[in-house]
């Protein structure tokens, strides 16, 4: 055992890191929001990085990866609130043509037995995967009756509403289904942990420089203990979410699906807590439209509602429990 | 990012768990909390098992009676003595997990030889001898003074809050030798023997009414010079490497308890009626114990993250803060949990209507302690705050 990152890991982190700080620094996120969606151009690079590619074989053209290092590259493309349907494309290489490559952009909607039906990005979608109960289908996202939301949450993330869902190409069964709830719960945490991670960074970075009383504000033991809960919740998010990745992998070290419960469920809750955190650290301006904090709390709603919520994680780990002998 | 055990590693876990199976059950039951006598002879019992059976000092040298084994084995030793339910260090803790890895780091030849197999032979009691009233959190205030004296250290001072001292043979005794140098520049650790004359021990009982620690009084206590580790008034930077161990790894038994402790209190919330239903019927209670499941498996991922860095250093990083902080408050939640569970069963301290109130009550009084010792949580964010995100100083 040796769950540290293997030299490759660290490469292939810090070159996401790289591209992702110089192509969508911090400044493009109200321009961006402004635009109204991602460009075309962007997911085109992000598929040149081999984000969409990362677990499809060599032989089929991908980069040969496994859920271990996806975790890494979508912790960030959360840091940076790369915009557009990252997890979806992601999943569906391989499965829906020209996902991989970036030519295609695939969304998706989890069915969860009850509404409102929100499409993210609708707009800008190629294909729509639509993950049951029972199964997975690929729609066209032309064919959908869907009417745009006037103001999403997050202004990243624009959502379409539809009425109800046609029956489309059916592309797998329950397994697949399962399948991609658990990969995509993973991912969706680890976007949490980059979340997590930047603002615990953004908020550190504004308490060493403001200054009230005649010193940085960093000194003050008030705030330096928020700042060392935000970095200790961090850790532990990147802790679980890392194990995640690597039981998805190496399913004999653990239960996935408890793994990525815990993952979803303590990364979702670090990045909550840290962007209000961050919030409350930038004090007035930390209220502002113009300052990135809330951006990431915005974001951390919706990751927070994709591949099921913090209950419903919670609930799955109390019945891992459930069967255990009683006192 | 690896998580596979290797095949040594799994074969260790198959003899161990083997071993485990039978060992355990004919240990018996440990004795009343109160039976102190009793206490030191099943855990020093236990603890001489585990040395006849191999299965002593899995990461101490071999010279000094320990297995020389790979940090990874000291987990799965770990993970395996939780599941079997084996005794816990108990009055071994000082020692084994604090003063000793302090002796194997720092100690001399003769300080190596001397005490380690004793320790792990289960022969030698240790008990810690750092804080004071006048230094808590602010440990490095302690003004307990040592003057050398030919070759022994002549000790003045009144230590508090030192566990296990009633029972001890051993204190890891903090020192002040320069009183004129900075604070944290004039201190020594001594090995001082608790049966020299002018050592005066008064118990000091717990919130929990149990005898665990003491007040200790030293009146002109000669302590050998040669008991010194590391160089004189270095005392603090040899503090910081048995700190480390105490935040790092010396809970991580502890840890994988707390899980079976959750399924064990998911059994108890099955067995209680509430409004006419079985209490984990309750999906805000189920909801409860699955949030503080995740907690505890991103911790457990956190020390096996921590244990894979410093199997390169042999100690443990400074995460090892943010793993004290983080472990002692949720073991609070956890024991807390288990008293709201128990509803009116909670104000009783000995078990009733056959529900385990004795134990739930005892699990979480003790618990209080643990974000006190060792440095509270507020130090530890400190810690955090300054030595890992580089703020400012300032009180």
């Amino acid at each position: 055992m040796d769950f540290r990152l293997s030299e490759d890991q660290e490469a292939l982190r810090d070159g996401i890191r790289a591209f992702c700080d110089g192509r969508f620094p911090a400044e493009r996120l109200g321009e961006c929001a402004g635009a109204g969606g991602f460009e075309r151009a962007l997911w085109r690079e992000l598929a040149g990085m081999g984000v969409f590619s990362l677990r499809l074989p060599e032989s089929r053209g991908g980069v040969g990866l496994g859920m271990a290092d996806a975790v890494l590259v979508f912790a960030e493309l959360g840091r940076r609130l790369l915009p557009g349907p990252l997890a979806w494309s992601h999943l569906a290489a391989g499965l829906v043509e020209g996902a991989a490559s970036g030519e295609s952009v695939v969304g998706g909607l989890e069915l969860d037995g009850g509404g409102p039906l929100l499409v993210e990005h609708a707009a800008q979608l190629d294909a729509l995967l639509v993950v049951g109960e029972d199964g997975v289908a690929r729609l066209d996202p032309q064919a959908l009756a869907a009417a745009p939301v006037g103001v999403p949450l997050d202004p990243l993330t624009p959502l379409h509403e539809v009425a109800s869902i046609p029956a489309g190409e059916r592309l797998g069964g329950r397994e697949l289904a399962a399948r991609l709830r658990l990969e995509g719960g993973a991912l969706a945490a680890a976007q949490l942990l980059g979340i997590a991670e930047a603002t615990q960074e953004l908020a550190v970075a504004y308490a060493k420089q403001r200054e009230q009383f005649g010193r940085p504000i960093a000194g003050f033991q008030s705030i330096k203990h928020m700042l060392a809960d935000m970095y200790v919740r961090q850790e532990m998010a990147r802790a679980a979410v890392y194990a995640a990745g690597a039981t998805l992998d190496q399913p004999e070290v653990g239960d996935p699906a408890r793994a990525v419960a815990s993952a979803k469920l303590v990364a979702g809750e670090a990045a909550m807590k840290n962007a209000r955190t961050c919030i409350q650290v930038h004090g007035g301006m930390g209220y502002t439209w113009e300052m990135p904090p809330h951006y990431y709390l915005k974001r951390t709603w919706v990751l927070g509602t994709q591949f099921g919520t913090a209950d419903d994680h919670a609930e799955r780990l109390a019945e891992v429990l459930a069967g255990a002998p009683g006192l | 990012m690896d998580l596979r055990y290797s095949e040594s590693d799994e074969k260790f876990r198959r003899e161990l768990r083997a071993w485990l199976a039978s060992a355990v059950p004919k240990h018996g039951a440990p004795p009343p909390a109160h039976d102190w006598p009793a206490r030191v002879a099943y855990d020093t019992g236990w603890q001489r098992k585990l040395f006849d059976a191999g299965y002593a000092g899995i990461n101490w040298p071999a010279a000094y009676g320990g297995r020389d084994l790979s940090a990874t084995e000291q987990l799965v030793y770990y993970e395996e003595t939780a599941r079997a339910g084996a005794p816990y260090v108990g009055v071994n803790f000082v020692g084994l997990l604090h003063g000793g890895p302090t002796i194997v780091a720092e100690g001399t030849p003769e300080q190596k030889a001397r005490h380690l197999p004793r320790i792990l032979r289960g022969e030698e009691v240790w008990c810690q001898g750092f804080s004071e009233p006048g230094a808590g959190s602010d440990l490095a205030a302690l003004k307990t003074r040592a003057v050398r004296v030919g070759d022994d250290y002549v000790v003045n001072g009144h230590k508090i809050w030192c566990s296990f001292a009633h029972v001890g043979e051993f204190c890891e005794l903090l020192v002040r030798t320069d009183p004129d140098a900075p604070k944290h520049r004039g201190i020594s650790w001594l090995i001082c023997p608790m049966d020299l004359p002018g050592i005066e021990i008064r118990p000091l009982p717990t919130l929990a009414g149990e005898g665990e620690f003491s007040e200790v009084f030293f009146n002109d206590v000669r302590v050998p010079v040669a008991n010194r580790v590391g160089a004189e008034n270095d005392g603090w930077r040899v503090t910081n490497v048995t700190l480390r161990f105490e935040r790092g790894t010396a809970f991580a038994s502890e840890m994988i308890n707390l899980q079976k402790y959750l399924a064990d209190l998911a059994g108890v919330a099955r067995r209680i009626t509430r409004h006419g239903v079985p209490a984990w019927d309750d999906s805000a209670l189920r909801r409860e114990v699955g949030h503080l499941l995740a907690e505890l498996d991103a911790l457990w991922a956190m020390v096996k993250l921590s244990v894979s860095r410093s199997s390169q250093t042999g100690v443990p990083g400074l995460e090892g803060s943010a793993i004290k902080l983080y472990y002692t408050e949720l073991c609070q939640r956890i024991t807390e949990l288990g008293v709201r569970i128990l509803g009116r069963a909670g104000i009783a301290r000995d078990d009733v209507a056959g529900l385990p109130s004795k134990q739930i009550l005892h699990r979480h009084l003790n618990s209080l302690s643990l974000t006190i010792a060792a440095g509270s949580s507020q130090i530890q964010r400190n810690i955090v705050a300054e030595r890992i995100l580089g703020l400012p100083k300032d009180r």
